[in-house]
């Protein structure tokens, strides 16, 4: 038999249904007695909503129910809770207007549902949606940051004062301005982070059903399942938890997108209360681009203080962040605890200050998106670094090596907040500028000359934070909800095992890599191993999977579990081999008498413990199925070096990127197939984000890519192949020694990108491009800069 | 999408008949761009005319002409043994049309008759000076795009067949994808043949497919890139939107041009 | 309601269905194959590729009752009757050219269209390009195309064969 432990590339189970059309995503789910619920959303940023006439829609053929706003507030439910609060520079908390479900008195963005419809059919449904005659009031709208922030913006909220959500800062600013009073060089960057609509390929869908005895189930796309039954079944609709069960089946897809509890999951599941039958919603793509949380977006002034010899004194900060037109579930979390923690990155900086302003507007809510906040800080810091080297003259490569957290200066405590465990920024840099060939690159440059197109090769070395946690820390910081995940692990008598996990698994192939991990540890083969996840009435309340914490944390809740399976099965084995516990040892799947050839196998020790016979019956209860939780003391810091080397056609502008080279640590890997296809798909985005991707709206909060005719995915004549490389230091605090894998590639690839780009220009006079670097900004900057080259 | 009476007739007398009666009736061909806009509820049709019961597809040439059934999917005639050998640069066009599922339904009498501004065939159809036969008349290119979404195509006209004349000496076709829909954002159809040397524009221009006169005459001197290398075109009339200025949209013309005619 | 034959999978099938009737929707919500998907609304996704008549489409934007008289054929009918894997489905799992499985029926459809319509071998240059039509959110693509390429010559041996 294959190896299929720890460290084999497994080939998916997962895929067989995949491969064969049986998957099982939420669309795909009919119930009898079926009904369908099409929303009737905003199409303008801003507005007061005068009236509803909902008489022709509900005369309409096929319709059972058309309710508004008013009819939720009648039965009592509230807006969407927000699951993280930050406070203020002065202590206050942050502005939380409510959200509610169905738009009461105005709408706020262009998406906002305002009412829903239920129909027989679907088409009937929506049919029946346009048929509503909804008297608005336009107000001027506001969609860019720095236009909401600016004194005299139309406010989204009338309660919330300049649009400002919160005022939050971190770090020692005292410190800061004294290291830059004393700098050589101060460089300073402005830059922009695109919004991003993520655009998983399973559009949401949900299901809601009630039975008789008042028992909801409601079936969503959702990451994180029992996260959603806290939040709706506390906060908005009041059912108590054992009435309520969550099922995320196959979820075609997050990124981050799927964590929150939406408006509509609500809606179906209190429609199938009112109504007693199963109401099923299935979001349209141009409604995902106008309902589905985006990502990113801000607006930042960055400066780097800088000695003679290169070395980063201290670095300032000012972030504006857009949360859309509502706060989103964990929204206030990724400008302030997933980014500005991070602006240390891989650098020993002593001294970082940083101020992050929330803001409101009348856009789609932002929260995280692959990489939440850390993509943002690794986008800055990175090309930062890489201005400061061009205006230092200070070769990148050796500006970087010079500002490095040693190896051996780990654990490492940043200026903001964190320590970071463990890390070798040299290493992975060495391993990808070998992979990259990067000596090799002015060669490559100049033969690309002479084919007259502009070739440059960018760095970027990064780090990130993942599995975030502990909760009581978390807690403290204004998190809402705990950050454990939990495992249980079922032996059952004939020794063939089932995981229930509190992750969720929505491509990243959890089926496989835990089955992988829990078989390689019980000693039991992979097949006799299943992992059920996804449904609240069948695992233990656990948090979900976001953040790159699967492995991390769930994985390691999974090791507790099996230490304490193993040490009932040492007292078991014990027992029947009349030896004492002490002397048991557990290996390859079988408990030994230490220095005899005494053993039983894990199967007969299960046995035992179902069917108890001879059994110490006394002292141990039967059964051998463990539960554990597993909070973590840290966050896991991932990271490493990205290259990317791009290809310019002057005449258009266009970038083609050429090589990409990621070399990442993310500590033990389980299956190196799956890790590296997490990175790659990660690295798809980044590239995605730096030269294709980017939300457009108009200046009153028109979305301008509302679909897919004109928000840029990248396909697969964008990308490049993909090479990955992986090197390891181990998590110092969780048993595994993992860190996660699922956003790396997001996270290092943007800046590697555009330094990339920048480097391409660099006879051009260019110092620093926003993304997306699409054709027509890098034309107009050749076009710009041609005349005076020439006359140079 | 609204629901409708769908028709699917055997002749073209019946199909003509049908959409005579009926003036909110609509004709599917391949139905790749009216699909997609019945779809977003844009049009409400009382009727829906299929018209792939009327055997119009199929390539025939002959000494004076290639002539393509309006029925004739993209992918028909982007893998065209005959149409790659008259006029290359008609079949590399084809070829280039949406992706592979677009081009085994799509149609070249659908995407004329539909006449998208950012559709590839006009720019072809214009500079090979093709001739666009229907149930009533022939009508030449020069005639027949009237703007963005108009043609000279009357109420209950239906197009049986395209005629492009031979012999064809120069084609070849160059396209600016809009990088999200991958429409044109701007095409251009380089050709010398019995029409003359013809330089037409799609995907830019506000008004559909245009010709540029000035880069016509220099070619008609000298079939170069360098010829046209500094036409410049103006901006005006031209297309602005998140992908593209008019500007970036003028100059890329030119870009295509010289690739046009390098590559034919 | 209009009623249509067709063949689906190698199964003659009738149904009733609206004008506006999808054939994706047809083959979904009246025929339960649910192994095509719909990921978009303006025919750009591929998600709902099957083939008509031999060809590629998007089941997305075509009317079921163009499908009328059609032989079908979606990703549920491409595995042999034992459960023997379509080369391209062998090479899409070997190759780790999936992660959530939601692009992937819409994916080996067209895959295999294109390696059906280009005996004469397939660059990695081509398949990217050739790839147009579909999208997917989790690979990046890399795997896709290794796997596609893998999938060449054992399609191409086996019809020579």
């Amino acid at each position: 038999m294959a190896f299929e432990g720890i460290g084999a590339s497994v080939k998916r189970r997962e895929d067989g249904r995949f491969l064969a059309g049986r998957g099982h995503y939420v669309d795909d789910m009919n119930r009898p007695g079926q009904v369908y619920a099409a929303i009737r959303r905003s199409d303008r940023p801003h507005a007061r909503i005068k009236s509803i006439d909902s008489s022709a829609a509900a005369a309409a053929p096929g319709v059972i129910a058309v309710y508004t706003g008013a009819d939720m507030a009648a039965d009592g439910i509230g807006g969407l809770p927000c699951g993280w609060q930050i406070h203020n520079k002065d202590g206050s908390p942050m502005a939380e207007p409510m959200h509610p479900v169905l738009a009461t008195g105005k709408v706020r963005h262009v998406g906002d549902p305002i009412a829903v419809v239920i129909a027989e059919t679907k088409a009937q449904a929506k049919d029946a949606a346009e048929l509503l005659v909804i008297d608005f009031e336009d107000l001027p709208g506001v969609a860019d940051i720095r236009a909401a922030s600016a004194p005299g913006a139309p406010l989204v909220h009338d309660e919330v004062a300049g649009n400002v959500c919160y005022d939050w800062h971190i770090g020692d600013k005292g410190a800061v301005d004294a290291a830059f009073a004393r700098a050589k060089h101060v460089v300073k960057l402005d830059l922009v982070n695109n919004r991003l609509i993520p655009n998983a390929m399973e559009p949401r869908a949900a299901l809601g059903e009630c039975d008789v005895s008042g028992h909801y189930t409601l079936s969503t796309t959702s990451q994180n399942p029992h996260v959603i039954r806290l939040l709706m079944g506390a906060f908005v609709l009041h059912i108590p938890e054992h009435k309520l069960r969550i099922i995320a089946p196959d979820v075609g897809g997050g990124f981050g997108s799927k964590i929150y509890h939406y408006a509509e999951e609500a809606i179906v599941t209190w429609a199938a209360g009112k109504l007693r039958r199963p109401v099923k919603w299935t979001a349209e793509r141009s409604e995902s681009f106008m309902s589905d949380a985006h990502g990113r977006d801000h607006v930042s002034h960055a400066e780097m203080a800088v000695d003679e010899e290169g070395h980063f004194l201290a670095l300032r900060v000012s972030t504006l962040a857009n949360m859309g037109a509502y706060l989103s579930t964990f929204a206030p979390s990724v400008p302030t605890y997933l980014y500005a923690t991070l602006l240390a990155g891989v650098y020993k900086t002593p001294a970082i200050y940083a101020e992050v302003k929330a803001i409101f507007t009348n856009t789609v809510p932002v929260d995280a998106y692959r990489g939440a906040g850390r993509p943002e800080a690794a986008f800055l810091l990175e090309r930062l670094v890489d201005v400061v080297a061009q205006e230092t003259g200070i070769d990148r490569v050796e500006l970087r090596r010079k500002n490095f957290i040693p190896a051996d200066a780990y654990p490492y405590q940043t200026p903001v907040a964190l320590q970071y465990d463990s890390g070798n920024h040299e290493m992975t840099l060495a391993e990808a500028l070998k992979a990259a060939d990067y000596a090799g690159f002015p060669a490559r440059r100049a033969e690309a000359a002479r084919r007259g197109k502009l070739r440059g090769i960018g760095i970027s070395t990064y780090l990130e934070a993942c599995g975030i946690a502990p909760s009581h820390v978390a807690g403290a910081l204004g998190a809402r909800a705990g950050l454990y995940e939990v495992a249980n692990i079922r032996v059952h008598p004939t020794g063939s095992v089932t995981v229930f996990t509190g992750a969720h698994s929505h491509g990243q192939g959890h089926e496989t890599t835990f089955a992988q991990l829990v078989a390689d540890q019980l000693g039991v083969p992979f097949d006799q191993v299943d992992v059920v996840h996804g449904d609240t009435g069948e695992i233990p309340f656990g948090m979900g999977t976001y953040g790159s914490r699967s492995l991390a944390v769930g994985g390691s809740a999974m090791v507790k579990a099996m230490d304490k399976i193993i040490a009932k099965g040492k007292r078991i084995a014990a027992h029947l081999m009349e030896a004492s516990v002490e002397d048991i040892e557990f290996k390859d799947g079988a408990f030994r008498v230490a220095g005899t050839d005494k053993a039983k196998a894990l199967a007969e020790i299960s046995l035992a413990a179902y069917v108890p016979h001879n059994y110490p019956i006394e002292e141990l209860e039967p059964g051998l199925e463990e539960t554990a939780f597993y909070d973590p003391k840290n966050f896991t810091y991932p990271g490493g070096c990205h290259v990317c080397e791009v290809e310019i056609d002057p005449e258009t502008g266009v970038t083609k990127v050429v090589n990409f080279v990621a070399v990442d640590d993310v500590g033990r890997v389980i299956n190196p197939m799956i890790v590296e296809g997490q990175v790659q798909g990660g690295v798809a985005q980044g590239i995605g984000q730096a030269l294709l991707e980017g939300a457009a709206y108009d200046a009153n909060g028109q979305l301008l890519s509302g679909s897919f005719m004109d928000y840029t995915m990248p396909r697969a004549d964008n990308l490049p192949n993909i090479t990955v490389g992986t090197e390891i230091t181990l998590c110092t605090h969780n048993p595994l020694g993992s860190k996660g894998c699922g956003e790396v590639g997001a996270i290092g690839s943007p800046p590697a990108v555009i330094n990339a780009v920048v480097d391409a220009l660099k006879d051009y006079g260019v110092r620093h491009i926003d993304m997306p670097a699409t054709p027509e900004k890098i034309w107009s900057i050749i076009a710009a800069n041609r005349p005076k080259m020439a006359a140079e | 999408m609204y629901d409708f009476a769908y028709q699917k007739p055997a002749s073209v007398a019946d199909a003509v008949k049908l959409l005579a009666g009926d003036a909110e009736a609509k004709l599917l061909a391949g139905g790749q761009t009216f699909i997609p806009v019945l779809k977003q509820r844009l049009n409400k049709p009382s009727a829906v005319i299929d018209l792939a019961g009327l055997k119009l597809s199929g390539i025939s040439v002959s000494a004076n002409s290639v002539t393509i059934g309006a029925m004739t999917t993209h992918a028909t005639v982007a893998r065209s043994a005959e149409v790659k050998k008259a006029i290359p640069g008609l079949a590399m066009l084809a070829s280039w049309i949406g992706d592979n599922q677009v081009r085994h339904r799509g149609t070249i009498g659908g995407s004329l008759a539909n006449n998208d501004p950012s559709a590839c065939y006009p720019a072809a159809v214009l500079a090979l000076g093709a001739v666009i036969k229907t149930n009533k008349r022939a009508i030449k290119a020069d005639d027949f795009f009237q703007g963005m979404f108009t043609t000279a195509l009357e109420p209950d006209e239906i197009i049986t067949a395209v005629e492009f004349p031979l012999p064809v000496e120069k084609s070849a076709y160059e396209k600016f994808r809009q990088p999200a829909s991958r429409y044109a954002m701007v095409g251009v159809f380089v050709a010398k043949g019995p029409a003359g040397v013809r330089v037409a524009v799609t995907g830019a221009g506000q008004n559909g497919v245009f010709r540029v006169p000035e880069m016509e005459a220099a070619l008609a001197k000298s079939w170069s890139p360098d010829a046209i290398a500094g036409v410049k075109v103006s901006p005006e009339g031209l297309n602005s939107d998140i992908h593209g200025s008019a500007a970036y949209r003028a100059h890329l013309i030119t870009v295509m041009a010289k690739r046009a005619v390098a590559a034919a | 309601m209009p009623t249509i034959s067709l063949k689906v999978n190698g199964k003659a099938v009738s149904a009733e269905v609206e004008g506006r009737t999808l054939l994706v929707e047809l083959l979904r919500e009246k025929l339960g194959l649910t192994g095509t998907h719909i990921g978009c609304d303006t025919s750009q996704c591929g998600a709902c590729v099957v083939h008509v008549n031999g060809d590629s489409v998007k089941s997305c934007t075509m009317l079921a009752l163009q499908a009328d008289g059609a032989e079908v054929t979606t990703i549920e009918g491409l595995a042999a009757a034992d459960g023997t894997l379509h080369p391209m489905q062998a090479m899409f799992r070997e190759h780790h050219a999936l992660q959530c499985g939601y692009c992937t029926p819409g994916m080996v459809m067209s895959a295999i269209d294109i390696v059906q319509k280009h005996p004469e071998g397939l660059s990695e240059e081509q398949i990217r390009e050739e790839l147009e039509g579909n999208l997917c959110r989790c690979t990046g693509y890399h795997n896709i195309v290794k796997a596609i390429a893998a999938a060449f010559p054992l399609m191409h041996q086996k019809h020579a064969a």
